[in-house]
């Protein structure tokens, strides 16, 4: 006889197995981070995943993927392995300090969780910043990712349970950059949701750099959330370079709350990966804040590419400027959702969004939607997209000065790449992007770059 | 007396420009303002027309009796004030037949006359293109959307022929001509010089000067009138340069402290 | 057309909505409410064959398994669709065969509408349907058409006469399933014009409807029907007004065009429904299907709008490119003031090789107002060499109202050029002081600045409702600027 039991949807399923692992997923939680959880799985149980054709995921529908079986675990396992051997992320002549998450756990390799520097810099565990600098994390965690109508930043709230945490105080600079490296390497089908919280105190100034690779040829699904703050004058730069293998899945929840006189830049570069949804949220608090938004992606075979950013001018005298580009070969579809949102009173406002794509095959689909939501009157607002192919007299013009077709039709490929390159601030990380970029185009990085490992797509 | 001002002071954004200013300009003249860059000569101009980015901050500027200071700016030009623009902006899609009938027929208005016929308006249009050698093409366009730097400069002065002012202010009509443009916005102004209005001539080199002789020159250096004279003025300045008179207030300068 | 612009200046004086008046007559009501009696009987009235009424019924048992569409950035306050009268029709008779027999009441309507009903007093080359709550009132210029074996008549004479001609085309472009209002419309639809233009026959003079909402309580839902054979062209033009009211009334109307080999359709609009007061009280609630069908190769269907009424718009007129070489335009000027809102753009579906569409749409905001642009531009793997241009422009008046720009790019084909743009600005103010120093005041010169902002798309209108559309564009920014 079977059950009359009602099947359970895959949000229901979240929900029951968060209910039934509480005490391991909240144990040493602080009181403020308890709470925090069981919010989250409340407004996740109230809203569930996205469905199909709903506005902001019409082109990506996500709850299949999290339908699918993943192992799903809440303490660091130990995975013997050299990273060394099957690691080597060298880009060659940039000092950076660098730190790893392990499937979704901060990897101290033998070191401090927490490294503390004299002039008050903190950066390491977020799950030991959490119990030790209570105040100070309690202060900022979950105040920025937004969890109403987000059921990627609810679901995340709920189940995070490490990822890295920073700390620059008032009128102090990261010396080197910190580079942060998320390596997936399992022996199982694993999920992972790690959280990283990055504060830049007043007149402040950190470089982040954060890579994201796949080391095992398990199926992965990455749902992380990153808040990010930069306080008054602060200025925040990070750089994201995307290099995942076909069998892994990502949705990554960028959020950025910017005071007065702030400055930040967000670089997404997606060089590989099986199915990406980046979702970035830039707010505006304070006036004369600036944000650059910038994303590049090259795929092809049937990866997926979904970028989808929302600015939020919520004070008059804010600036913002977002260039997206995309390169789809083969059966790769490519999604652009930008949003810039002007509240009312918000005067002055400069906001620029522009979305670039070349279709290489008959195969490859675009879907690009550019939005403007003003509702102040003194601003300067404009977009555009085109999705299209080389330029046929740019293409000629170089063979008739007896280059190749296909070189010239890389030229100009890499040429369309690099308006979004150029914008990298840090010389040899942007020669180092643009080599990785080149040889990607070249078809040279059929696998996840850096990665010793011989899996096969 | 046509315009008289008096101690005329000028600050844009709570800087003041001009610090200053006395000026008479009887019927029948025409009136030169010369000086360097940055003098205040174009502030001059915009607070004359009622630009609100200018804000008067001191003394009186009487205008056939009547205070300037308290006419909206459409009601100076219906009072027969007229700007040339150093920078006329464009307007795209407004037709400049369109946009000159209206002006005329509000100024009409004004007046309290009938509107003018559109075949009468032509008319009068094609009358007034001839003083400037517009060409006709140039008047189906939108408001100086497309034009050339000389063309932009000759719509002016055409619209001034056709609004037929009082006084007219021409703000560096000169800038950006060259020689044969400038010689044909020379040429329409003159014919339009008579004895019962005036013009304000503002510019930073003599050479405009050679073509409007001017019956007066007045010379603006840190948002005051140093020096005023006929129009050797003009001739002296442009032999010797504005370091001249520069080097002669400063010295003056120095003696006063 | 510059002694236009002069009326235009002195009519602009008058300010305010000069269509808000009521005129009483004589007319049949159907009871409120939406069932299946009802439809029986709207049908029985109409002396409708079978097959029309059985495809109300299907419509309208849909039509209840759906749910009015909530993605439209627009706050749509709930209706009652059993509290709305389904038909109103001015008494009397139901059709007439002469002008002598027409109501004389309803002759002033039309008349202080603009739109004298007899032919030696109109507008020379143009024909109009005018259709008053659920009837056409008259056409006129029928039988000079019928001549050139043009059919211009009322939907319901269409139905009667033609039945071959309307079952083959009706719901062949817009289904009753493809939306909530297109189902209801299909339902419910009372009247409406329909126009078939033979193959090798431009027509001659300009065929224009004219809807007139007169009744209270009652909604409107017209149907528009143009089939245009090979080689044959049409330019189609239609204008609405209705009544001023407290509350709030329902239009929700279906235009279907088809367009075969080489044929051409121009459909022009001046939509001026009653947009409710300053505050946002009353006004029609615009909710439109329209969509073309390039059936044909080198077919071509231009959609031109001006949009200045409603309380509120939910209106993407549409063109299927399915032909080689088909081209689509979407031309469109929306303006909103006070409080209303409007959720109005295109989709351009490319299907044939080489297709082709541009798009011009500008919104003018003011007031209180919100002014969404939302397109679709889908390019089908068939669509080999498609282009697409879109401009999409939005001027703000005043710091209270909101310009949105929702634009969806959707591409399949590699071969396919789409570019979009749009941009978001305020009027200039050098631009008002340039007019004002040549003594033109600043609500002139708005005026002036919007009209040339829109010359792109007014342009596009035929001569007679380019006109009437820049008096509309001065007179609804009125009392926009501060």
């Amino acid at each position: 006889m079977k059950e009359s039991v009602k099947e359970l949807n895959t949000a229901e399923k979240y929900v029951e197995f968060f209910r039934k692992n509480q005490p391991v997923i909240s144990e040493g939680d602080p009181a403020y981070l308890l709470q925090l959880r069981e919010k989250a799985i409340g407004l996740f149980e109230a809203e569930g995943f996205p469905p199909k054709k709903q506005e902001n995921y019409r082109y990506t529908h996500l709850e299949p993927w999290f339908g699918k079986e993943f192992a799903r675990y809440f303490r660091e396992r130990k995975i013997a392995f050299d990273i060394d051997d099957l690691f080597s992320c060298d880009i060659p002549s940039l000092e950076t300090r660098i730190l790893m998450i392990l499937n979704g756990f901060f990897y101290s390799n033998g070191q401090k969780g927490l490294t503390e520097l004299d002039n008050g810099i903190i950066y390491g565990s977020l799950r030991e910043a959490t119990r030790r600098y209570p105040e100070l994390v309690g202060q900022y965690l979950g105040k920025n990712a937004e969890m109403e109508h987000e059921p990627f930043v609810a679901l995340n709230t709920a189940f995070a349970q490490d990822g890295i945490f920073l700390f620059v105080p008032g009128n102090q600079h990261l010396e080197h950059p910190i580079q942060i490296i998320h390596l997936l390497l399992s022996d199982t089908d694993q999920m992972v949701q790690h959280r990283n919280l990055f504060i830049a105190g007043k007149n402040s100034r950190a470089d982040i750099i954060i890579c994201d690779h796949t080391l095992s040829p398990h199926m992965f699904l990455t749902n992380s959330v990153t808040e990010i703050y930069a306080e008054e004058n602060a200025d925040v730069d990070i750089i994201r370079l995307q290099n995942e293998h076909n069998s892994s899945f990502q949705v990554t929840n960028t959020w950025i709350n910017q005071e007065r006189n702030a400055r930040s830049r967000h670089s997404t570069i997606t060089l590989h990966g099986g199915m990406v949804r980046n979702n970035l949220h830039v707010k505006l608090q304070g006036e004369g804040a600036h944000t650059e938004a910038l994303g590049l992606f090259l795929i092809d075979k049937k990866q997926h590419v979904d970028n989808f950013t929302v600015i939020e001018h919520r004070q008059p005298h804010c600036t913002s400027h977002q260039q997206f580009k995309g390169v789809l070969d083969d059966d790769a579809t490519g999604v652009f959702n930008g949003k810039i949102q002007v509240f009312q009173d918000a005067q002055k406002t400069e906001a620029y969004q522009s979305n670039n794509n070349i279709l290489l095959t008959d195969t490859a689909r675009m879907h690009t939607k550019p939005q403007l939501v003003i509702h102040a009157d003194d601003v300067k607002c404009s977009h555009g997209a085109t999705v299209g192919q080389l330029d046929e007299e740019a293409l000629f013009y170089l063979r008739s000065r007896g280059i190749s077709v296909e070189e010239s039709r890389l030229l100009l490929m890499y040429a369309f790449a690099n308006d979004v390159i150029s914008r990298i601030k840090e010389p040899a990380l942007k020669n180092r992007i643009s080599h990785l970029v080149e040889k990607r185009l070249r078809g040279e990085l059929s696998r996840c770059n850096c990665c010793r490992m011989q899996c096969q797509d | 007396m046509l315009l008289k001002i008096r101690d005329l002071r000028v600050s844009v954004e709570d800087k003041e420009i001009l610090k200053g200013i006395d000026l008479e300009v009887n019927p029948g003249e025409v009136h030169a303002i010369m000086g360097p860059n940055g003098s205040g000569k174009s502030t001059l101009a915009s607070a004359l027309v009622g630009k609100d980015y200018f804000q008067i901050t001191h003394g009186k500027i009487d205008y056939e009796g009547k205070n300037l200071m308290e006419l909206s700016p459409e009601d100076r030009a219906r009072e027969g004030i007229f700007l040339g623009f150093q920078y006329p902006v464009e307007i795209p899609g407004v037709s400049m037949v369109n946009f000159l009938r209206t002006a005329v027929n509000e100024l009409r208005k004004y007046r309290g006359e009938e509107p003018l016929a559109a075949g009468d308006f032509l008319k009068l249009m094609r009358e007034k293109k001839q003083i400037v050698e517009i060409d006709s093409d140039l008047t189906s366009r939108s408001v100086n959307e497309g034009f050339s730097g000389g063309e932009k400069k000759k719509n002016e002065i055409f619209q001034m022929a056709l609004l037929n002012p009082k006084l007219a202010i021409l703000d560096e009509t000169d800038s950006g001509l060259d020689i044969d443009a400038l010689r044909i916005v020379a040429n329409g102004v003159n014919k339009l010089r008579r004895p019962d209005n005036a013009i304000i001539v503002i510019t930073h080199y003599q050479r405009l000067l050679e073509y409007i002789i001017p019956d007066f020159v007045h010379i603006l250096y840190k948002g005051r009138i140093v020096k005023s004279g006929d129009k050797n003025l003009a001739v002296e300045l442009e032999k010797h340069g504005y370091d001249w008179i520069k080097q002669e207030l400063d010295v003056e300068a120095k003696l006063s402290e | 057309m510059t002694n236009d612009q002069d009326k235009i200046i002195g009519e602009v004086t008058g300010g305010d909505y000069k269509y808000g008046f009521y005129t009483d007559i004589d007319t049949e009501l159907f009871p409120k409410g939406l069932n299946e009696g009802i439809i029986r009987n709207l049908s029985a009235k109409k002396e409708e064959p079978g097959w029309m009424t059985e495809f109300r019924l299907k419509a309208f048992r849909h039509w209840q398994t759906m749910k009015m569409p909530d993605w439209a950035y627009l706050k749509i306050p709930e209706i009652n669709y059993q509290d709305i009268i389904y038909y109103a029709a001015p008494r009397k008779k139901s059709r007439y065969e002469s002008l002598n027999e027409v109501d004389p009441d309803l002759l002033e309507t039309f008349n202080k509408l603009g739109i004298p009903l007899e032919e030696q007093k109109q507008l020379a080359g143009v024909a109009v349907d005018a259709v008053m709550d659920s009837i056409s009132v008259k056409t006129t210029f029928q039988e000079t058409l019928a001549e050139l074996g043009i059919i211009f008549c009322s939907f319901s004479e269409a139905v009667k006469n033609h039945p071959d001609l309307v079952k083959k085309y009706m719901g062949s472009v817009v289904p009753y399933t493809d939306n909530y209002f297109a189902a209801l419309n299909s339902a419910v639809f009372s009247d409406g014009s329909f126009c078939y233009i033979p193959k090798g026959v431009r027509c001659p003079m300009e065929l224009s409807t004219y809807f007139r909402i007169n009744a209270a309580n009652t909604g409107q839902f017209e149907r528009t029907l143009i089939v245009a054979e090979d080689d044959s062209y049409v330019s189609y033009l239609e204008g609405c007004t209705a009544p001023m009211r407290d509350e709030n009334q329902l239009h929700a109307a279906i235009v279907e065009i088809i367009a075969m080999e080489n044929a051409e359709v121009k459909y022009s609009t001046v939509q001026n429904w009653y947009p409710g007061d300053k505050e946002g009280k009353g006004g029609i609630y615009n909710f439109v299907t329209k969509r073309g069908l390039c059936k044909g190769d080198h077919s071509k269907i231009s959609w031109t709008q001006v949009e200045t009424g409603s309380a509120i718009t939910w209106k993407y007129p549409s063109c299927i490119l399915k032909g080689d070489y088909s081209v689509g335009e979407f031309y469109s000027v929306a303006v909103t003031n006070n409080h209303q809102q409007a959720d109005t753009g295109t989709k351009m579906i490319h299907i044939g090789k080489n297709s082709r569409s541009t798009i011009i749409s500008k919104g003018i905001s003011a007031g209180k107002s919100n002014n969404s642009y939302r397109g679709l531009v889908k390019v089908l793997k068939s669509a080999e060499n498609a282009r697409n241009f879109s401009q999409c422009d939005s001027l703000l008046l005043g710091d209270r109202c909101g310009a949105h720009t929702f634009p969806y790019l959707e591409v399949d084909n590699r071969s396919a050029v789409v570019e979009h743009e749009a941009t978001t600005s305020k009027i200039g103010e050098d631009q008002i002081f340039y007019c004002n120093q040549r003594g033109i005041d600043t609500e002139t010169a708005i005026g002036l600045i919007v009209n040339g902002y829109a010359r792109e798309v007014l342009n596009k209108l035929p001569m007679e409702f380019a006109v009437e559309a820049q008096k509309l564009l001065q007179i609804s920014l009125e009392g926009s600027v501060g």
